[in-house]
């Protein structure tokens, strides 16, 4: 049913005169709706301000008040039900990958590194004895080459030609992230004990991310060693850095020293200043 | 004869006064998150006419170094924005509201006499009904720029999992500008509405507060003499 249109066409009220005689009934009846109208709008205004102020002045989680944690966490819960491991981040081709990368950050680079020295440390999940890999184990699991964008949290893009090995592949040959000791053999059914989160360290720990398992067995996650077929140099994380364009820049970790796999999410540098923990695209 | 009519239903009036502030701190903090990436521009090749934004105006209003507070007051607020906006649509459509909000085939020639007569470059008003064709125009435009936030705004924050949305805005780049020029737009929408509502006057403003309008219509035509 079509409503009655509850003003109908009239002459412009530009000049006309819309006073209420004063003290007629209709003018009572304005007053009274206006000003009830005011004090509920004023309520409801002052009620909006007081209630975003308290939301502010929760006790603090990670940075930033509580209940914005919560609801970060809960958009990280939707977006990982949503997620599909055979969505896979776009890939360019490799003439659009930039010549000179930008280096954004450098926490858990300050100390000195000794690259033949080096070893990538993996705690197996639910315990035993640590296990400790060179790069060239790293490099005899096949060789993955994408070009893909790194986003920065910051809000930058650049399309950057990664290499490496994935990290789905590292946990084929080396099964050390399902309690039962199962390998990952199909990313679309890993075993069914399978860690949910893993954790990667920096040597010296001051640069530390969390990953779930879903996004760290995506096939573009990379244990990455070159970059524009360059051994990786020592600003973008020589020997092995982590890669990933599922996650925003942040999560790409530099000089990766351990990685271990969890029940709870792992610490996250950059989580626990205030931003999202999941950080996922 | 002068009459208090209705105007505006309660329901748009508390989408329409909740989607202000939401509004306004989405675009708030959508600031402290452009700040760390700034680099738009109005410009070409070496010359620049504005740059979004000049140093002083992130000084002025400590725009500076609020990322992730940023973040976390706009990945909550975008419920908000997108339920309320959800519910005006959908009240709009059931309540039968959407015949006066969209234009139709006069609109866009009587938007023109609208815009015309309130630059004072045309003596006659359009008549008045409840919207004109310039406001209809306006209040859909600005409903679709809503939605578009919300489109480039999810192909931004899930470009993986949204890819096929990020693609069709023609990238994860593309769709950043867009978000951000769309931004633009509600200020520019803000600005003029201001202005209008301003000129328009206490009547047309008690409206969107209380509902009713004072207004001078004419008196119905008597009923049909029964026999």
């Amino acid at each position: 049913m079509q409503p009655e249109n509850p003003i109908p066409p009239h002459p412009s009220p530009d000049g006309q005169n819309l006073t209420l005689p004063s003290d007629s009934p209709l003018r009572q009846e304005a007053a009274r709706r206006t000003r009830r109208s005011f004090i509920v709008g004023g309520l409801a205004a002052l009620g909006g301000v007081l209630g975003w102020r308290y939301l502010l002045q929760r006790p603090d989680a990670e940075g930033t008040p509580l209940p914005f944690r919560r609801v970060l966490d809960a958009n990280g819960r939707l977006s990982a039900a949503y997620f599909k491991e055979t969505r896979l981040a776009r890939e360019f081709p490799k003439s659009q990958a930039v010549k000179q990368v930008r280096t954004n950050g450098s926490a858990g680079l300050q100390s000195k590194i000794d690259l033949a020295a080096w070893r990538l440390v993996v705690r197996p999940y639910g315990g035993g004895q640590p296990q400790e890999f060179t790069l060239a184990d790293i490099k005899a699991l096949p060789r993955v080459e994408m070009n893909t964008e790194l986003k920065c949290i910051e809000g930058w893009s650049i399309v950057v030609n990664w290499a490496g090995a994935r990290f789905a592949d590292f946990l084929a040959k080396y099964p050390l992230a399902s309690r039962s000791g199962q390998p990952i053999n199909d990313i679309a059914n890993p075993p069914a004990d399978l860690a949910p989160y893993v954790g990667v360290v920096t040597p010296d720990e001051e640069y530390y991310v969390g990953l779930d398992m879903p996004s760290a067995i995506h096939p573009q996650t990379l244990l990455c060693y070159e970059l524009n077929g360059e051994p990786l140099s020592i600003a973008h994380g020589a020997p092995l850095r982590l890669v990933t364009p599922l996650k925003y820049g942040i999560k790409h970790l530099k000089r990766i020293g351990t990685i271990a796999f969890a029940d709870e999410r792992p610490a996250d540098y950059w989580a626990e200043m205030g931003y999202d923990w999941d950080s996922g695209h | 004869m002068k009459q208090l009519v209705e105007k505006h239903p309660l329901a748009i009036r508390w989408f329409h006064w909740l989607n202000f502030p939401v509004l306004a701190l989405m675009i708030w903090s959508g600031l402290w998150i452009y700040w760390a990436n700034d680099v738009y521009r109005l410009g070409w090749g070496k010359t620049t006419l504005f740059k979004f934004f000049p140093q002083s105006f992130y000084e002025a209003f400590h725009l500076d170094h609020k990322l992730a507070q940023g973040m976390s007051w706009h990945f909550l607020l975008m419920w908000v924005f997108f339920l309320n906006g959800l519910l005006y649509v959908l009240y709009t459509l059931f309540s039968g509201e959407w015949r006066y909000l969209l234009p139709n085939r006069g609109s866009f020639r009587e938007a023109g006499q609208v815009i015309l007569h309130d630059l004072g470059l045309r003596k006659t008003a359009p008549p008045v009904r409840k919207y004109n064709g310039a406001q209809r125009i306006a209040y859909t435009a600005v409903i679709l720029m809503g939605l578009g936030s919300l489109l480039t705004g999810l192909a931004i924050y899930k470009p993986v999992q949204f890819g096929w949305l990020t693609r069709l805005l023609g990238g994860y780049e593309a769709a950043r500008i867009e978000h951000f020029v769309l931004t633009i737009g509600y200020v520019l929408f803000f600005v003029v509405h201001v202005a209008q509502v301003m000129r328009a006057g206490w009547n047309n403003f008690r409206s969107m507060v209380a509902g009713f309008e004072v207004a001078d219509v004419p008196a119905p035509e008597a009923k049909t003499k029964q026999n």
